[in-house]
């Protein structure tokens, strides 16, 4: 995804500001790159660069760590994060076919974000929600008992139309 | 430093006791709470009070553990018995104000029990769940705030911390090993062994870890306590910091788990502030302190080198052991790592005693297990009960069985490092010994209960495919052995099986077993091995038929409607299709587009009951047979 000149500048000043409360050693990586995460919403790669300078080691180790970890998202999120819970329970209870619902409603796969960057799309392993199976969490809101047609419920609340029977396969969703 | 502690106690009991003179609503409002709806509940009983004019206390607490009768809402008003109410509306928050606090109309139909035995409404006691469940370290989640230290003083909370300080260090390794406390992470390693270990280990600085990177899918029990009593576990953490002579402690908690971390951090403020942790605790001249370390989603951390290896700023690969944590571990020093449930028995052991907790459970599982129950089955949640309780009794008794009438199948326990056993499992005792000769694991306590619709081959292949996505990738036999044989399970799920699979994923999973490092690989194949062992028939009927008998693998079924079920007038199922595949016919009988249909099931679920018109075919060709006769 490309970034903007002026999202890049954002980044590296706000990663400098980070950087600030934390000594150069290395056992602070995970906690300032999950600071950069929550101040900016992903980690670019010019902050893995500065943080890389900070603690002293070559960036390809920060850049081994951000992509060995689930939680560490490389690229800007939508607006709107939707995770969607692939536990056991979720699982048996269909969560694959609300996790497709959403892709199909989004026309995006997995850890990708509409054009309009207004929505991400993401698995999560569990969210420890077995009893409301499926599950799916928009903005740390978490919906339990997840079908297909709330799904398209979920998304009204959004302001999203669906077009009712004229959506082709891939054919982006539109907004009001 | 009694002193001190006394004073501490008489304090708290005082914001306990103050509770006690008006009306008190609690409200759960742990995670599975919210996802039920607990926050708007919570403000209409708030709002309802102000319109009624009641003083009345609301308090937020955790989760009782009986997760499907969410939003649960507990009224105590003096007068009556304190009184759980499940499945709360806006509706019935307002009613529970308006006819019960401003009335006294205590609206039992909407109760769910009592919490105490009484005259008027049964008791949680009453019920089958409750003769089972023996609570211990479940005992207060869901009845205090979670956020005040008070309540938990004021219920014994903090005293088994001030006896220990009381004492030897030696004197507490010795009473938890006479208690025969297993580390419930899931192995089940004996806890006062690693805690004399770490103790008897040369170092000037030690450190103890709490776990709670609880990865398992499928399992709750660590978030629901730590959102529901953090200072229970904190307590426990201490204590073994005192016990190993380590200064420092962290609270390694997966970041999936806001609540959980914002509740542990409120709790550790608090416990500096009451002079529970930092310098010279109590007066006792022993000086702690604890950090939160947000895990980033890894299922590999929760093995202890992995975990180690992320507090370090490296990726969460597992290494050899020895030499063990409790000799070198994190910063290379002496460190003890336990799981949230294991530091949360501590407190009671020593409180209570070795003996005591001997009294429960099994010779070599003394104790109680917490299991959280999912799945198909009714009565969903977490439940306490002790080691060696059968599977019976657990699905049948705390669970309630299984839900619409349909059949039990099996228990997935212990998530991907466990296994699945079939019904002639069910009165099986289980303990760590128990469930590890029948082939499962008891796991950190996950369980997911299956039913008639639930294929073994899919659950297999969805645990491979989680431990495949999950492996660290340092062992050869764990990163390519679960990619073999889980496209060995994706072929035979898609219908694509051939003869001589069902032995090569056995020899597989041998080499997996033997070839790995950690308990992630070590444990992998289990799935695979134990639904061959007790399903062999479905893998077969995948291979040779093409068909899956359970019709859940959606490249072996079609989804069909029954022309002669259908109603002309209803249109249910073509509202409810996502994609527009069902259309009516000229007699206006509904038919399925398969070219169209993404298997949803959205269909399925519109039919009306009284029609039951919308059925499941396997394998997909029986559409074709069955479709000539449609058209006719």
């Amino acid at each position: 995804m490309h970034l903007t000149e002026e999202e890049k500048k954002v980044a590296l000043e706000q990663t400098g500001n980070i950087l600030e409360s934390y000594s150069r050693e290395r056992g602070n990586l995970i906690p300032i790159l999950q600071q950069v995460q929550e101040k900016l919403g992903y980690v670019p790669l010019v902050a893995m660069e500065e943080v890389a300078r900070h603690l002293g080691m070559p960036p390809v180790d920060v850049y081994s760590v951000a992509t060995f970890y689930n939680q560490f998202r490389l690229i800007p999120p939508g607006k709107h994060q939707i995770k969607v819970c692939m536990g056991t329970a979720c699982h048996m209870k269909g969560g694959n076919i609300i996790l497709d619902c959403w892709k199909r409603r989004l026309s995006i796969d997995v850890n990708q974000v509409t054009p309009d960057r207004e929505f991400s799309l993401e698995r999560v392993a569990c969210v420890g929600c077995c009893t409301m199976a499926p599950v799916t969490v928009i903005d740390e809101e978490v919906h339990g008992r997840v079908t297909p047609t709330r799904v398209d419920g979920l998304l009204f609340s959004f302001g999203v139309k669906i077009p009712k029977g004229q959506q082709k396969e891939g054919e982006a969703i539109g907004r009001e | 430093m009694t002193e001190i502690f006394e004073k501490l106690q008489q304090k708290s009991r005082a914001v306990w006791q103050s509770l006690r003179d008006r009306p008190l609503i609690l409200v759960g409002t742990a995670t599975c709470g919210r996802a039920a709806g607990a926050l708007e509940i919570l403000k209409v009983i708030k709002e309802e009070l102000v319109k009624h004019g009641i003083d009345a206390q609301v308090l937020e607490v955790g989760c009782m553990g009986h997760c499907y009768a969410e939003p649960l809402v507990t009224v105590y008003k003096p007068g009556f018995p304190p009184i759980s109410y499940g499945y709360v509306t806006a509706g019935i928050a307002g009613r529970l104000v308006e006819d019960f606090l401003a009335g006294d109309d205590p609206c039992l139909e909407f109760a769910l029990a009592a919490l105490e035995a009484n005259d008027m409404v049964p008791a949680l006691t009453d019920f089958p769940r409750g003769m089972i469940e023996r609570p211990i370290i479940l005992d207060k989640c869901g009845l205090i705030d979670p956020e005040q230290i008070e309540h938990y003083i004021a219920l014994g909370g903090y005293a088994a911390l001030a006896t220990a300080l009381a004492r030897e260090p030696g004197w507490v390794v010795e009473e938890i090993k006479a208690s025969g406390l297993r580390g419930r992470g899931g192995a089940g390693f004996p806890t006062g062994r690693k805690w004399e270990t770490c103790r008897l280990a040369p170092g000037e600085e030690k450190y103890v870890i709490c776990n709670a990177d609880e990865g398992d899918p499928g399992a709750f029990m660590d978030r629901a306590i730590l959102e529901s009593n953090p200072h229970e576990v904190l307590e426990g953490l201490a204590i073994a910091a005192y016990t190993v002579g380590a200064r420092r402690g962290y609270f390694y908690i997966r970041a999936e788990y806001p609540l959980a971390v914002e509740r542990v951090k409120k709790a550790i403020e608090q416990a500096r502030r009451a002079g529970l942790l930092g310098t010279n605790i109590l007066g006792s001249g022993f000086s702690f302190d604890v950090d939160v370390f947000q895990g980033s989603g890894a299922f590999v951390c929760g093995e202890e080198t992995a975990l180690i290896a992320s507090m370090e700023g490296e990726p969460g690969l597992p290494r050899h052991r020895p030499p063990f944590p409790a000799t070198a571990g994190l910063r290379g020093r002496p460190t003890v790592i336990n799981n949230v449930k294991t530091l949360a028995y501590v407190p009671h052991i020593i409180e209570r005693g070795a003996q005591w907790f001997r009294e429960t459970g099994t010779a070599g599982s003394p104790g109680t297990a917490v299991f959280a129950l999912a799945g198909k089955v009714i009565n969903t949640g977490l439940a306490e009960v002790p080691m060696g309780t059968t599977l019976r009794q657990l699905v049948y008794d705390v669970g309630s069985g299984i839900p619409k009438g349909k059949s039990f199948k099996a228990v997935q326990i212990g998530g991907p490092s466990g296994g699945c056993l079939p019904e002639a499992a069910l009165d099986m005792p289980i303990d760590f010994d128990s469930l590890s000769q029948a082939g499962a694991m008891m796991g950190s306590g996950g369980m997911v209960i299956l039913d008639e619709d639930d294929c073994m081959v899919e659950i297999a292949r969805f645990f491979l495919d989680f431990t495949q996505k999950e492996s660290c990738g340092k062992c050869t036999m764990c990163r390519l052995g679960t990619r073999q044989m889980l496209d060995i399970l994706e072929a035979i799920t898609k219908g694509q099986g051939r003869p001589g699979d069902i032995e090569l994923l056995l020899e597989l999973a041998e080499d997996v077993k033997s070839g790995s490092l950690c308990g992630l690989g070590k444990t992998a194949p289990n799935p695979v091995l134990s639904t061959i062992r007790y399903f062999r028939d479905e893998y077969e009927a995948h291979i040779k038929e093409r068909r899956c008998p359970a019709l859940m693998c959606r490249e072996l079924i079609a989804y069909y409607i029954l022309p002669e079920k259908c109603e002309r007038s209803c249109d249910a199922c073509v509202g409810s299709c996502p994609v527009e595949a069902i259309y009516p016919n000229e007699d206006r009988i509904k038919v399925i587009d398969q070219q169209k249909c993404v298997k949803c099931a959205s269909c399925l679920e519109a039919c009306p009951p009284q029609y039951k018109a919308v059925i499941k075919l396997s394998p997909p060709e029986l559409v074709a047979e069955r479709g000539a006769t449609n058209r006719g």
